[in-house]
């Protein structure tokens, strides 16, 4: 996989403070498993955290919780084993547990407008963004938009060209809300992207923009 | 403060114990004991080193006490659980069980919904173990980063403390310092980069 385009270090930043909202999360640890050189920025950032984490005055401990702790450890459940090595398959792992196994293919996908299928995954309640996949059919040109709100979207498969680049797997858009572009998608075969973007109660995300005229959404 | 403490880091003798990187190195000893014999001692000497930081970390956040408390033993539960994991060439001993810590305080949220708790964010599977080289590598990579820490101008370091001890997101830090979300960025960006520099070019 050949990834031209990277996060932002703020959010690598926010990532490995923990700060990010899960639909975020997702998107950015998707990226992480398929991009080394954004996986080492993530530790390094982490490293920031540590040393200032280091820096912490202490706050004694009960007696009690720590023999408590203690008392716990024979009947506590040993993970001894490494997690099962990514399978290095057609979807990064946090996307492949959301989806529980289920290909791309073998989706409901729900048709927003010619030519665009989105699906909405599934967040925990404690979430406040939406993440969903968005399918946009190949030859497709977007109409000229912002975002108007916190996005971030990384690319699965297929490839959209706009005034920054070339879009395609492993690829990450994570611009500033005040960006305007046109992604227009390669000939060739579909663009499936992962999406995270603030609740629409918020901002009204930008395919919900665009096409409220046409379906309402 | 800050600036003062870590120049004297760095002016220490390499086996001084205060040395954080020393400090790590014998934490990473005591996890690898943990990990191969289930030893109760190194457990407990890793207990005594790191609840009462992970206790202050966790009221920092608001929680009670006893919550804290609670949360001190399932932090270090973990440590004794998933020992194995732990990976030095993925960060310090100290980070791994901050990482711990944070994670169970968002699963506590997570709980309260339906959905199972997700693996995200959780340490990878340990790779390969270390050869010398790169231990001193990450030795050196502590002092950079003590060094870029000291480095780094206040309104950057206010929003690294509010990101990696308050766990605000972005866009609450931006509204209580009643800052625009894009300086709150570039000021994260810049922060960053004082590590990168430091990093690139060790002293």
């Amino acid at each position: 996989m050949n990834i031209e385009h990277h996060l932002d270090a703020a959010t690598l930043v926010a990532y490995a403070a923990g700060t990010l909202d899960e639909a975020f999360n997702v998107v950015v640890a998707s990226h992480l498993d398929w991009c080394p050189a954004c996986a080492e920025e993530a530790r390094r950032a982490a490293l920031l955290g540590g040393e200032l984490i280091g820096k912490l005055a202490a706050t004694p401990v009960s007696d009690e919780c720590r023999s408590r702790t203690l008392g716990m450890l024979d009947t506590a459940t040993l993970h001894r084993f490494p997690k099962a090595p990514s399978s290095g398959g057609e979807l990064p792992e946090a996307l492949e547990y959301l989806l529980k196994g289920k290909s791309l293919a073998e989706l409901s996908w729900k048709r927003k407008a010619p030519g665009l299928a989105l699906y909405d995954l599934p967040l925990s309640e404690a979430s406040s963004g939406k993440l969903f996949l968005m399918r946009i059919a190949p030859g497709t040109a977007m109409p000229e938009h912002g975002h108007g709100g916190e996005e971030i979207t990384l690319i699965l498969s297929g490839a959209y060209n706009d005034r920054f680049g070339r879009y395609a797997r492993g690829d990450v858009a994570d611009l500033d809300e005040s960006i305007e572009h046109q992604p227009i998608v390669e000939k060739d075969s579909a663009c499936i992207c992962l999406v995270a973007t603030e609740a629409p109660t918020r901002f009204k995300s930008w395919p919900a923009r665009l096409l409220q005229p046409l379906i309402g959404i | 403060m800050t600036a003062v403490l870590a120049m004297s880091w760095n002016m220490l003798p390499k086996d001084n114990p205060a040395d954080p990187k020393t400090e790590d190195l014998a934490a990473q000893r005591l996890v690898q004991r943990v990990a191969r014999n289930l030893d109760r001692e190194a457990f407990a000497e890793l207990f005594d080193a790191f609840a009462p930081r992970v206790k202050t970390f966790i009221i920092r956040k608001g929680a009670s006490p006893d919550l804290a408390e609670d949360l001190v033993q399932e932090t270090m539960i973990n440590v004794w659980t998933k020992a194995g994991y732990y990976d030095p060439a993925k960060g310090s001993v100290l980070t791994w069980i901050f990482t711990i810590a944070r994670n169970l305080r968002i699963d506590r949220i997570r709980r309260e919904s339906s959905r199972p708790v997700s693996e995200l964010g959780d340490f990878d599977p340990p790779s390969e173990a270390p050869a010398g080289e790169e231990i001193l590598a990450r030795k050196d990579e502590a002092r950079s980063v003590a060094r870029a820490l000291s480095k780094i101008p206040p309104e950057q370091m206010e929003i690294l403390t509010l990101s990696f001890i308050e766990d605000l997101p972005q866009a609450e830090i931006a509204r209580r310092l009643n800052l625009p979300l894009g300086t709150v960025k570039s000021r994260m960006r810049l922060a960053y980069g004082h590590l990168r520099k430091n990093l690139e070019q060790p002293a």
